[in-house]
Protein backbone atom coordinates (compact mmCIF):
# COMPACT_ATOMS: atom_id res chain seq x y z
CA UNK A 1 0.00 0.00 0.00
CA UNK A 2 1.41 3.06 -0.65
CA UNK A 3 1.11 6.58 1.11
CA UNK A 4 -0.73 8.66 -0.79
CA UNK A 5 1.18 11.70 0.60
CA UNK A 6 4.51 10.97 0.19
CA UNK A 7 5.33 12.13 3.60
CA UNK A 8 8.45 10.64 5.70
CA UNK A 9 6.93 11.39 8.79
CA UNK A 10 4.48 8.49 9.04
CA UNK A 11 6.12 5.29 10.70
CA UNK A 12 6.22 2.01 8.96
CA UNK A 13 3.69 -0.35 10.66
CA UNK A 14 0.82 0.90 9.69
CA UNK A 15 -1.93 1.03 12.63
CA UNK A 16 -5.97 1.70 12.32
CA UNK A 17 -8.96 0.26 13.61
CA UNK A 18 -11.39 -0.90 10.68
CA UNK A 19 -13.82 1.87 10.79
CA UNK A 20 -12.12 3.86 8.27
CA UNK A 21 -11.96 1.03 6.00
CA UNK A 22 -16.07 0.14 6.88
CA UNK A 23 -16.84 3.68 6.09
CA UNK A 24 -14.79 3.70 3.25
CA UNK A 25 -16.35 0.22 2.00
CA UNK A 26 -20.10 2.22 2.62
CA UNK A 27 -18.98 4.52 0.54
CA UNK A 28 -18.14 2.41 -2.57
CA UNK A 29 -21.38 0.74 -2.42
CA UNK A 30 -23.55 3.41 -1.82
CA UNK A 31 -21.92 5.06 -5.30
CA UNK A 32 -22.44 1.72 -6.68
CA UNK A 33 -26.00 1.31 -5.99
CA UNK A 34 -26.58 5.00 -7.71
CA UNK A 35 -24.50 4.52 -10.67
CA UNK A 36 -25.32 0.64 -11.54
CA UNK A 37 -29.10 1.18 -11.57
CA UNK A 38 -29.25 -2.84 -11.86
CA UNK A 39 -29.99 -4.37 -8.22
CA UNK A 40 -29.78 -8.23 -9.26
CA UNK A 41 -27.19 -10.76 -7.37
CA UNK A 42 -24.40 -11.08 -10.36
CA UNK A 43 -24.55 -6.97 -10.51
CA UNK A 44 -24.64 -6.75 -6.41
CA UNK A 45 -21.87 -9.28 -6.26
CA UNK A 46 -19.55 -7.59 -8.88
CA UNK A 47 -20.23 -4.28 -6.99
CA UNK A 48 -19.03 -5.59 -3.75
CA UNK A 49 -15.80 -6.95 -5.50
CA UNK A 50 -14.77 -3.90 -6.97
CA UNK A 51 -15.34 -2.10 -3.60
CA UNK A 52 -13.31 -4.61 -1.54
CA UNK A 53 -10.46 -4.11 -4.02
CA UNK A 54 -11.04 -0.05 -3.86
CA UNK A 55 -11.15 -0.50 -0.45
CA UNK A 56 -7.88 -2.64 0.04
CA UNK A 57 -6.14 0.09 -1.66
CA UNK A 58 -7.03 3.28 -0.54
CA UNK A 59 -9.03 2.56 2.81
CA UNK A 60 -7.48 4.80 4.85
CA UNK A 61 -6.97 7.13 2.17
CA UNK A 62 -8.88 10.14 4.27
CA UNK A 63 -7.06 9.72 7.57
CA UNK A 64 -3.84 7.74 7.11
CA UNK A 65 -2.08 6.75 9.66
CA UNK A 66 -4.44 7.48 12.54
CA UNK A 67 -7.11 5.99 14.43
CA UNK A 68 -11.00 7.14 14.19
CA UNK A 69 -13.51 5.74 15.80
CA UNK A 70 -17.53 5.60 14.50
CA UNK A 71 -18.46 8.19 16.98
CA UNK A 72 -15.50 10.49 16.09
CA UNK A 73 -16.56 9.91 12.30
CA UNK A 74 -19.94 10.72 12.73
CA UNK A 75 -18.92 14.07 14.61
CA UNK A 76 -16.63 15.14 11.91
CA UNK A 77 -19.13 14.49 9.40
CA UNK A 78 -21.82 16.54 11.25
CA UNK A 79 -19.83 19.68 11.55
CA UNK A 80 -18.42 19.42 8.19
CA UNK A 81 -21.96 19.71 7.28
CA UNK A 82 -22.46 22.81 9.85
CA UNK A 83 -19.42 23.99 7.86
CA UNK A 84 -20.42 23.62 4.51
CA UNK A 85 -23.77 25.70 5.29
CA UNK A 86 -21.55 28.24 6.23
CA UNK A 87 -19.04 27.76 3.25
CA UNK A 88 -21.81 28.31 0.79
CA UNK A 89 -22.89 31.28 1.96
CA UNK A 90 -19.70 32.66 2.11
CA UNK A 91 -19.29 31.68 -1.95
CA UNK A 92 -22.31 33.52 -2.73
CA UNK A 93 -21.03 36.46 -1.19
CA UNK A 94 -18.13 35.94 -3.05
CA UNK A 95 -19.79 35.53 -6.25
CA UNK A 96 -21.14 38.82 -5.87
CA UNK A 97 -17.75 40.37 -4.93
CA UNK A 98 -16.50 39.14 -8.26
CA UNK A 99 -19.47 40.37 -10.23
CA UNK A 100 -19.40 44.05 -8.69
CA UNK A 101 -15.58 44.19 -9.40
CA UNK A 102 -16.47 42.87 -13.08
CA UNK A 103 -18.67 45.27 -14.03
CA UNK A 104 -17.17 48.18 -12.22
CA UNK A 105 -16.01 50.83 -15.19
CA UNK A 106 -12.88 50.63 -14.23
CA UNK A 107 -11.15 47.39 -12.92
CA UNK A 108 -7.40 48.42 -12.53
CA UNK A 109 -8.73 51.43 -9.81
CA UNK A 110 -10.61 48.70 -7.71
CA UNK A 111 -8.58 46.24 -7.11
CA UNK A 112 -5.18 46.51 -5.31
CA UNK A 113 -3.06 43.09 -5.34
CA UNK A 114 -1.25 42.06 -2.68
CA UNK A 115 0.43 38.54 -1.82
CA UNK A 116 -0.20 37.62 2.19
CA UNK A 117 1.78 34.49 4.01
CA UNK A 118 0.60 33.28 6.96
CA UNK A 119 1.82 29.53 8.92
CA UNK A 120 -0.94 27.30 10.09
CA UNK A 121 -1.60 25.18 13.17
CA UNK A 122 -3.23 22.23 11.19
CA UNK A 123 -1.46 19.05 10.54
CA UNK A 124 -3.35 16.83 9.01
CA UNK A 125 -3.30 17.07 5.29
CA UNK A 126 -7.46 16.73 5.17
CA UNK A 127 -7.79 19.95 7.25
CA UNK A 128 -5.04 21.65 5.07
CA UNK A 129 -6.73 20.95 1.94
CA UNK A 130 -10.26 21.47 3.61
CA UNK A 131 -8.63 25.39 5.04
CA UNK A 132 -7.03 25.77 1.31
CA UNK A 133 -10.39 25.15 -0.33
CA UNK A 134 -11.85 27.44 1.86
CA UNK A 135 -9.99 30.36 1.37
CA UNK A 136 -9.86 30.09 -1.87
CA UNK A 137 -13.72 29.80 -2.49
CA UNK A 138 -13.94 32.81 0.21
CA UNK A 139 -14.42 36.63 -0.81
CA UNK A 140 -11.09 38.10 -2.22
CA UNK A 141 -8.41 35.54 -1.64
CA UNK A 142 -6.49 32.33 -3.56
CA UNK A 143 -4.31 30.49 -2.36
CA UNK A 144 -0.88 29.92 -4.16
CA UNK A 145 0.62 27.61 -2.51
CA UNK A 146 1.14 25.27 0.57
CA UNK A 147 4.77 24.36 1.83
CA UNK A 148 5.28 23.18 5.00
CA UNK A 149 1.80 24.45 7.00
CA UNK A 150 3.12 27.83 5.31
CA UNK A 151 0.16 28.87 2.93
CA UNK A 152 1.10 31.85 0.67
CA UNK A 153 -2.45 34.03 -0.46
CA UNK A 154 -3.25 36.00 -3.00
CA UNK A 155 -5.77 38.73 -1.91
CA UNK A 156 -7.31 40.87 -4.83
CA UNK A 157 -7.80 43.68 -2.34
CA UNK A 158 -6.14 44.70 0.92
CA UNK A 159 -9.17 44.83 3.02
CA UNK A 160 -10.16 40.69 1.90
CA UNK A 161 -6.87 39.67 3.49
CA UNK A 162 -7.23 41.25 7.13
CA UNK A 163 -8.18 38.61 9.77
CA UNK A 164 -10.46 36.10 7.68
CA UNK A 165 -7.61 33.87 7.83
CA UNK A 166 -7.80 33.42 11.70
CA UNK A 167 -11.40 32.92 11.78
CA UNK A 168 -11.78 30.19 9.18
CA UNK A 169 -8.42 28.76 10.94
CA UNK A 170 -10.14 28.56 13.78
CA UNK A 171 -13.48 27.05 12.23
CA UNK A 172 -11.28 24.24 10.59
CA UNK A 173 -9.71 23.12 13.61
CA UNK A 174 -12.69 22.91 15.16
CA UNK A 175 -14.19 20.24 12.70
CA UNK A 176 -10.56 18.32 13.07
CA UNK A 177 -10.36 18.60 16.41
CA UNK A 178 -10.60 14.73 17.33
CA UNK A 179 -7.80 13.40 15.02
CA UNK A 180 -5.19 16.48 15.71
CA UNK A 181 -5.28 16.31 19.28
CA UNK B 1 -40.15 24.46 -20.52
CA UNK B 2 -38.38 23.29 -23.28
CA UNK B 3 -38.04 26.99 -24.87
CA UNK B 4 -36.48 28.38 -21.41
CA UNK B 5 -33.87 25.59 -21.66
CA UNK B 6 -32.66 25.97 -25.05
CA UNK B 7 -32.48 29.51 -24.61
CA UNK B 8 -30.17 28.43 -21.31
CA UNK B 9 -27.87 26.56 -23.49
CA UNK B 10 -27.45 29.23 -26.16
CA UNK B 11 -26.79 32.00 -23.75
CA UNK B 12 -23.93 29.33 -21.90
CA UNK B 13 -22.74 28.95 -25.77
CA UNK B 14 -22.22 32.70 -26.51
CA UNK B 15 -20.24 32.74 -23.12
CA UNK B 16 -18.17 30.20 -23.69
CA UNK B 17 -17.34 31.84 -26.88
CA UNK B 18 -16.43 34.36 -25.06
CA UNK B 19 -13.97 32.85 -23.21
CA UNK B 20 -12.68 31.64 -26.00
CA UNK B 21 -11.23 34.54 -26.64
CA UNK B 22 -9.16 34.34 -23.87
CA UNK B 23 -7.54 30.86 -24.73
CA UNK B 24 -6.77 32.03 -27.94
CA UNK B 25 -5.35 35.81 -26.66
CA UNK B 26 -3.93 34.72 -23.10
CA UNK B 27 -0.33 36.07 -22.48
CA UNK B 28 0.69 33.29 -20.44
CA UNK B 29 -0.08 29.72 -20.72
CA UNK B 30 -1.74 28.96 -17.22
CA UNK B 31 -4.28 31.69 -18.34
CA UNK B 32 -5.13 29.47 -21.21
CA UNK B 33 -5.11 26.43 -19.40
CA UNK B 34 -7.56 28.27 -16.28
CA UNK B 35 -10.23 29.74 -19.32
CA UNK B 36 -9.92 26.09 -21.15
CA UNK B 37 -10.97 24.03 -17.38
CA UNK B 38 -13.86 26.64 -17.31
CA UNK B 39 -14.81 25.83 -19.91
CA UNK B 40 -15.00 21.80 -19.57
CA UNK B 41 -16.87 22.70 -16.57
CA UNK B 42 -19.46 24.48 -18.18
CA UNK B 43 -19.73 21.56 -21.02
CA UNK B 44 -20.65 19.62 -17.99
CA UNK B 45 -23.65 21.46 -17.51
CA UNK B 46 -24.47 21.68 -20.89
CA UNK B 47 -24.10 17.94 -21.59
CA UNK B 48 -26.71 17.59 -18.57
CA UNK B 49 -28.82 20.94 -20.56
CA UNK B 50 -28.94 19.08 -23.86
CA UNK B 51 -30.29 15.80 -22.10
CA UNK B 52 -32.72 17.78 -20.39
CA UNK B 53 -34.28 19.07 -24.13
CA UNK B 54 -34.09 15.92 -25.43
CA UNK B 55 -35.57 13.67 -22.24
CA UNK B 56 -33.06 11.49 -21.76
CA UNK B 57 -31.31 12.89 -18.45
CA UNK B 58 -30.63 9.40 -17.09
CA UNK B 59 -28.14 8.66 -20.69
CA UNK B 60 -26.29 12.32 -20.42
CA UNK B 61 -25.54 12.48 -16.77
CA UNK B 62 -23.47 9.51 -16.94
CA UNK B 63 -21.37 11.58 -19.67
CA UNK B 64 -21.70 14.85 -18.09
CA UNK B 65 -19.99 13.22 -14.83
CA UNK B 66 -17.26 11.38 -17.44
CA UNK B 67 -16.44 14.90 -18.46
CA UNK B 68 -16.45 16.49 -15.33
CA UNK B 69 -13.53 13.66 -14.14
CA UNK B 70 -11.81 13.90 -17.43
CA UNK B 71 -11.38 17.92 -17.46
CA UNK B 72 -10.54 17.67 -13.66
CA UNK B 73 -7.61 14.99 -14.52
CA UNK B 74 -6.58 16.81 -17.37
CA UNK B 75 -6.52 20.22 -15.52
CA UNK B 76 -4.12 18.14 -12.78
CA UNK B 77 -2.22 16.64 -15.38
CA UNK B 78 -1.20 19.98 -17.06
CA UNK B 79 -0.50 22.11 -14.13
CA UNK B 80 1.58 19.44 -12.91
CA UNK B 81 3.44 18.88 -15.97
CA UNK B 82 4.59 23.05 -16.22
CA UNK B 83 5.66 22.37 -13.02
CA UNK B 84 8.08 19.31 -13.92
CA UNK B 85 9.30 21.36 -16.75
CA UNK B 86 9.68 24.44 -14.75
CA UNK B 87 12.09 22.30 -12.13
CA UNK B 88 14.03 20.52 -15.33
CA UNK B 89 15.06 23.81 -16.87
CA UNK B 90 16.09 26.34 -14.44
CA UNK B 91 15.56 29.02 -17.54
CA UNK B 92 13.16 32.01 -16.91
CA UNK B 93 10.97 32.75 -19.89
CA UNK B 94 10.81 29.09 -20.77
CA UNK B 95 6.44 28.75 -19.96
CA UNK B 96 5.95 32.55 -20.29
CA UNK C 1 -41.48 23.85 -8.48
CA UNK C 2 -40.90 24.93 -12.02
CA UNK C 3 -40.32 28.29 -11.06
CA UNK C 4 -37.84 27.58 -8.45
CA UNK C 5 -35.71 25.73 -11.35
CA UNK C 6 -35.60 28.47 -13.33
CA UNK C 7 -35.07 31.09 -10.94
CA UNK C 8 -31.26 28.95 -9.96
CA UNK C 9 -30.74 28.52 -13.45
CA UNK C 10 -30.90 31.82 -14.39
CA UNK C 11 -29.15 32.94 -11.55
CA UNK C 12 -26.59 30.61 -12.41
CA UNK C 13 -26.24 31.98 -15.62
CA UNK C 14 -25.88 35.47 -14.18
CA UNK C 15 -22.95 34.53 -11.73
CA UNK C 16 -21.59 32.80 -15.32
CA UNK C 17 -21.94 36.08 -16.78
CA UNK C 18 -19.83 37.66 -14.31
CA UNK C 19 -17.38 35.29 -13.89
CA UNK C 20 -16.43 35.48 -18.08
CA UNK C 21 -16.39 39.21 -17.81
CA UNK C 22 -14.20 38.92 -14.95
CA UNK C 23 -11.89 36.34 -16.85
CA UNK C 24 -11.87 38.68 -19.89
CA UNK C 25 -11.02 42.04 -18.25
CA UNK C 26 -8.83 41.51 -15.06
CA UNK C 27 -5.46 42.40 -15.82
CA UNK C 28 -3.43 39.57 -14.79
CA UNK C 29 -2.96 35.97 -14.21
CA UNK C 30 -3.60 36.30 -10.69
CA UNK C 31 -7.04 38.19 -10.85
CA UNK C 32 -8.59 36.15 -13.82
CA UNK C 33 -8.26 32.89 -11.32
CA UNK C 34 -10.26 34.43 -8.35
CA UNK C 35 -12.74 35.07 -11.24
CA UNK C 36 -12.57 31.76 -12.98
CA UNK C 37 -12.23 29.31 -9.39
CA UNK C 38 -15.33 31.26 -7.67
CA UNK C 39 -17.48 31.92 -10.37
CA UNK C 40 -17.08 28.71 -11.89
CA UNK C 41 -17.84 26.55 -8.96
CA UNK C 42 -21.57 29.17 -7.62
CA UNK C 43 -23.00 29.04 -11.26
CA UNK C 44 -22.06 25.20 -11.95
CA UNK C 45 -23.64 24.58 -8.66
CA UNK C 46 -26.52 26.62 -9.51
CA UNK C 47 -27.56 25.44 -12.79
CA UNK C 48 -27.12 21.48 -12.00
CA UNK C 49 -29.64 22.19 -9.09
CA UNK C 50 -31.90 23.72 -11.27
CA UNK C 51 -31.77 20.92 -13.31
CA UNK C 52 -32.15 18.32 -10.77
CA UNK C 53 -35.46 19.75 -9.38
CA UNK C 54 -36.07 19.85 -12.85
CA UNK C 55 -35.90 16.11 -13.65
CA UNK C 56 -36.95 15.12 -10.03
CA UNK C 57 -40.87 16.49 -11.27
CA UNK C 58 -41.96 13.06 -12.32
CA UNK C 59 -40.83 11.58 -9.18
CA UNK C 60 -40.11 8.34 -10.72
CA UNK C 61 -37.35 5.69 -9.79
CA UNK C 62 -35.05 6.49 -12.35
CA UNK C 63 -35.90 10.37 -12.06
CA UNK C 64 -34.84 10.38 -8.53
CA UNK C 65 -31.44 8.32 -8.84
CA UNK C 66 -31.25 10.96 -11.60
CA UNK C 67 -31.17 13.23 -9.30
CA UNK C 68 -28.72 11.69 -6.81
CA UNK C 69 -26.22 11.45 -9.61
CA UNK C 70 -26.78 15.34 -10.64
CA UNK C 71 -26.46 15.38 -6.96
CA UNK C 72 -23.24 13.94 -7.09
CA UNK C 73 -21.62 15.68 -10.22
CA UNK C 74 -22.15 18.64 -7.94
CA UNK C 75 -20.31 17.44 -4.68
CA UNK C 76 -17.47 16.41 -7.64
CA UNK C 77 -17.49 19.91 -8.84
CA UNK C 78 -17.70 21.46 -5.20
CA UNK C 79 -14.31 19.43 -4.33
CA UNK C 80 -12.78 19.41 -7.76
CA UNK C 81 -12.97 22.85 -8.85
CA UNK C 82 -11.18 24.95 -5.84
CA UNK C 83 -8.49 21.99 -6.12
CA UNK C 84 -7.76 22.49 -9.92
CA UNK C 85 -7.81 26.45 -9.01
CA UNK C 86 -5.29 26.22 -6.54
CA UNK C 87 -3.25 23.70 -8.76
CA UNK C 88 -3.46 26.01 -11.73
CA UNK C 89 -2.26 29.21 -9.34
CA UNK C 90 0.22 26.58 -8.09
CA UNK C 91 1.69 26.51 -11.74
CA UNK C 92 1.91 29.52 -12.58
CA UNK C 93 3.44 30.86 -9.81
CA UNK C 94 6.26 28.54 -9.74
CA UNK C 95 6.65 29.26 -13.26
CA UNK C 96 7.20 32.63 -11.90
CA UNK C 97 4.33 34.97 -13.39
CA UNK C 98 4.58 38.17 -11.57
CA UNK C 99 1.64 39.47 -10.57
CA UNK C 100 0.44 43.02 -11.29
CA UNK C 101 0.79 45.86 -8.97
CA UNK C 102 -1.17 49.26 -9.62
CA UNK C 103 1.79 51.56 -10.12
CA UNK C 104 3.52 49.44 -12.85
CA UNK C 105 1.47 51.47 -15.81
CA UNK C 106 2.69 49.26 -18.86
CA UNK C 107 -1.21 47.90 -19.85
CA UNK C 108 -0.80 45.00 -21.31
CA UNK C 109 -3.31 42.56 -20.94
Amino acid sequence: MRDPSGREDIPMERQGTGTQFVLMFAMCMVTWFVFSGRYDVFHLVLGMISSLIVTWASGDLLSPNRKISMRCAMTISWRMAVYLIWLVIEVVKANIHVFKLALSPNVRDRIEPSIVTFKTVLKTDLAKFVLANSITLTPGTVTIKIEDGVFVVHAIDTSAAEGLQEQMERRVAHIFSEIES
Amino acid sequence: MNMFLIVIGLLLFVLMTAILYRVAKGPTVIDRIVAANMMGTKTTVLLVIIGTIFGRVDMFVDFALTYALLNFIGSIAASRFFQWKRLKSHGEKDII
Amino acid sequence: MNILAMITISLGVVFFFGATLGLLRFPDFYSRVHAAGKGDTLSSLLMLFGLGILVLENAHFIDVLTFIKIMMICVFIFVTSPTTTHALTDAGYSAGVKPWQKDDEETES
